[in-house]
């Protein structure tokens, strides 16, 4: 179907929205620089309406999509008339025109978040945040709009029917995995946009890490559950049941990932200690920079993977440019302001500040080396210099141990005070609980296997060393005159989001240690009546068939798990899906899935004489891995919700309010 | 204000040490865990190393897909239409793999000139030939006209008889 207008609408609307973020960008900055109200007040209308028209012109482009309009180009590439609705509307994020466009809503939506609940804020720093995101945003913008248009026409050739979307991205990963993303590379850009306030400001105190701590904890809880949701859709999606491949795209979400999670510590330290100032600055600027970096390694098509839609390189080199203009002048204006903020303030060796400063230092070693890994590569073909890949094994030759290092100064954080601890003190705290992780992780996989194994006992001990000295503590925080509940109810909501975020890290340590030490995958030969034994399954191949799906043909087989003796079995029914519209071929797995194993089973080949290729994979664990991700998420969102960061809120009745702002003004 | 340079010291210790460490165990893992990429044409011309991990690729040339009729056994040959390479592999092949397509295989040569490989990598591409390939063609002295017309009038075949088949499936 073609429409009249919509298309010329949602563009019209995307050239207004530039327009408004250039507004935005512009005169709060200047308004803030001049000392002029009226000027600073445009920061939050045009926020408004910078959200309001980007949503307008997002609607326009899923409208096309819903509406069939093959005339608009976007929509004749990636969607077919055969495709079910909630794959047309996601299908919008499933190219690289319509994920830049999303991007840009997302920034706007975090843009108009922050004009919405901050209130509190002092003018200028108000308008500096604003200003910063605006200009973001015409970067983003134009790049949109000047490169990479969704609303283009195939005017007058309309073709009959839509070239589809990639079966590979028909799933409803697609529908949940790509915005959860964004949020959260997007979200980076508040916590940026408030370091850069800072330095411009030259008020680089306590105050503006408040503000952004809560902004910050969002979005890394969003881009936990957007990594987590990536590569829970690869595990099932690609066949193999593999869920972290080191691939560039995925290093370039951990990279944000990593330096993210330092952020969130370094601005605690600068919130509560007033240290480590520059240092947070400059992780905030580092953050949202990989954030930029990974965007455009994913758009611009130097990788070459199911992310990299596009080939265009005026594309990759508009973001380049982009990314060394943010890069460039933030590290100008932070060489430039952040000396002058500089003071010392002490602490001893053994404290909490210590061991965030470890803590960074080795989530920033862990950043340089996935980055080194990811980025060499490409440097090389750049420089034609030969063509290499870096494989698995060197990141998991960094990664591990830097991992277990830091996990083992993860165990002593919770533990120890600011400024000084007494070594008696957190000996005496924590000596039961690492012989306790000592004890249960070298017998562990004796119970669980009946075999000793080191990287299995290694992985347990250091997620035991996370969690067991927590529980001491949660133990000895939680005594209270009335009773146990009523101490655990008095714990504040920001100590309940450590306890949660670090718990997850364990659990997924637990997982990453079992699937990968114990997981079972055999490749086998299989015709109808066939059985193969897979870790005390039986799998019984009962029949092949032919299915028509919506926009498919497969071959479907049938079959029929018992685990040992048991009378009771059940069916699994895995295809092999012909896709009519690219005449693609596509692995849908069938699954099993339980808190303690998954079963896998796939169809690989076709062998001609009756029989398939089948990979069948027993995998013990698997599911802690994205639990202790979901942990993790539910840890900084709780986090956020603790009471000092809403009475921040509750404070605006104007009598405190007035008190409030004279003190700001002065510090 | 001792206690504090004292303290200041040990910091830039702390990191240069660490740093050190990092750089060190990081060129350490790079170095051997780096595969180059190799066409055809190179592995005969003896620039690959032998029983160590590269990557090579190519199309898989027409017809050359040979299955074991008991295991998972398969054999088949990359070319680049100037040399070939034969690769064994065992396992599932990916589902872009057809022949006349373009592929990557990870693993180890092997005396006699065969491949060992431990992955394949299938990959679809509008050009009949990889980029990779395309380079290092032109690296060993061939000009674009010697393989190119050749290809694209292979893949063109190919597409042919794929349309004819019908469904698309050639293997």
């Amino acid at each position: 179907m073609q429409t009249l207008m919509i298309p010329e609408i949602g563009h019209y609307a995307l050239i207004i929205a530039l327009l408004m973020a250039l507004v935005q960008g512009v005169m709060p900055l200047a308004g803030a620089a001049t000392r002029r109200p009226l000027w600073m007040a445009y920061a939050r209308p045009m926020a408004t309406g910078q959200f309001l028209f980007l949503a307008i012109a997002y609607a326009c482009l899923t409208a096309s999509y819903l509406l069939d309009d093959f005339s608009v180009a976007n929509v004749a590439n990636n969607s077919n008339s055969m495709l079910p609705w909630y794959y047309k509307a996601s299908a919008v994020w499933g190219n690289h025109e319509g994920s830049v466009l999303l991007w840009s809503l997302i920034l706007a939506a975090w843009s108009f978040a922050v004009s919405r609940f901050s209130r509190e804020l002092p003018r200028d720093m108000l308008a500096r945040v604003m200003g910063v995101m605006g200009l973001v945003s015409v970067g983003f913008l134009a790049f949109v709009l000047f490169t990479s248009n969704p609303f283009e026409r195939l005017l007058p050739n309309v073709p009959q029917d839509g070239a589809d979307l990639n079966p590979l991205l028909q799933d409803f990963g697609l529908i949940v995995h790509p915005p959860m993303l964004y949020m959260g590379y997007v979200g980076f850009s508040v916590v940026f946009a408030f370091a850069i306030a800072a330095l411009l400001g030259g008020r680089l105190d306590a105050a503006w890490t408040r503000w952004a701590r809560p902004w910050t904890n969002i979005a890394w809880a969003f881009l936990t559950v957007g990594i987590a949701l990536g590569s829970w859709w690869a595990y099932y999606e690609l066949g193999w049941g593999g869920w972290w491949f080191w691939d560039p795209v995925e290093n370039a979400s951990l990279l944000p990932w990593l330096a993210g999670t330092a952020l969130i510590h370094s601005l605690a330290v600068t919130e509560k200690r007033g240290a480590f100032k520059s240092w947070t600055v400059l992780l905030a600027i580092t953050t949202f920079s990989l954030s930029l970096m990974g965007t455009f390694l994913v758009r611009s098509g130097v990788l070459t993977s199911v992310h990299a839609f596009a080939n265009d390189p005026s594309r990759g080199l508009f973001i380049l440019v982009l990314l060394g203009i943010t890069v460039g002048l933030s590290l100008l204006l932070f060489a430039l302001r952040a000396p002058r903020v500089r003071h010392q303030v002490g602490f001893s060796w053994l404290s909490r500040d210590a061991l965030l400063l470890i803590n960074n230092i080795l989530l920033v070693i862990m950043t340089v080396t996935v980055l080194l890994g990811t980025v060499y590569p490409l440097l090389l073909d750049a420089l034609n210099l030969g063509k290499i890949s870096v494989g698995p094994p060197y990141f998991n030759a960094l990664f591990v141990p830097l991992t277990v290092v830091l996990c083992l100064f993860m165990g002593l954080g919770p533990l120890s005070r600011w400024k000084h601890t007494p070594a008696r003190n957190l000996f005496q705290r924590s000596w039961l609980a690492g012989l306790a992780a000592l004890v249960i992780g070298i017998i562990a996989p004796l119970l669980y296997r009946g075999e000793w194994n080191l990287k299995v006992s290694l992985g347990v001990v250091i997620a035991l060393w996370i969690v067991l000295p927590m529980a001491r503590d949660l133990w000895a925080k939680s005594r209270h005159s009335a009773g146990r509940v009523a101490g655990l109810k008095r714990l504040s909501l920001a100590y309940w989001g450590m306890i949660l975020g670090h718990l997850g890290i364990a659990v997924t340590i637990i997982g990453v240690t079992v699937v990968s030490n114990y997981a079972i995958e055999r490749n086998v030969r299989m015709g109808v009546g066939d059985s193969v034994a897979v870790a005390g399954y039986t799998f019984t191949m009962t029949e092949l068939a032919n299915r028509r799906g919506p926009n498919y043909l497969a071959d479907t087989a049938e079959i029929e798990v018992r685990r040992g003796d048991s009378q009771r079995s059940f069916t699994m029914t895995p295809e092999k899906r012909l896709y009519l519209a690219r005449g693609m071929p596509m692995t849908q797995v069938a699954l099993r899935p339980g808190l303690f194993r998954d079963l896998y089973v796939a169809m690989g080949e076709d062998l001609e004489d009756g029989s398939w290729a089948m990979r069948i994979q027993h995998k013990p664990f698997v599911r802690w891995l994205w639990l202790g991700a979901l942990l993790m998420a539910a840890g900084g969102v709780l986090a956020v919700a603790d009471r000092r960061y809403r009475r921040v809120v509750t404070a605006r009745d104007p009598e405190r309010a007035a008190v409030a702002r004279p003190r700001e003004a002065t510090t | 204000m001792r206690a504090k340079r004292k303290q200041k010291l040990f910091v830039i210790l702390g990191l240069v040490s660490l740093a050190a460490i990092a750089v060190g165990l990081t060129l350490y893992a790079l170095r051997s865990n780096i595969n180059l990429f190799f066409s055809p044409v190179q592995i005969a011309a003896g620039d690959a190393p032998l029983e160590r991990q590269i990557r090579a690729g190519g199309m898989v040339k027409a017809g050359s897909v040979d299955r074991d009729k008991q295991s998972l056994e398969v054999v088949f040959t990359v070319t680049d239409y100037v040399d070939e390479l034969e690769v064994r592999y065992s396992g599932i092949l990916p589902d872009l793999f057809r022949e006349g397509q373009g592929v990557v295989v990870v693993g180890e040569l092997q005396q006699d000139g065969w491949l060992r490989a431990d992955q394949v990598l299938a990959r679809h591409d509008e050009n009949y030939m990889p980029p990779e390939v395309a380079q290092a063609l032109e690296e060993a002295g061939y000009a674009p006209e010697d393989y190119q017309a050749k290809a694209a009038e292979v893949g063109q075949k190919m597409d042919a008889q794929a349309e004819d088949s019908g469904d698309g499936r050639t293997n």
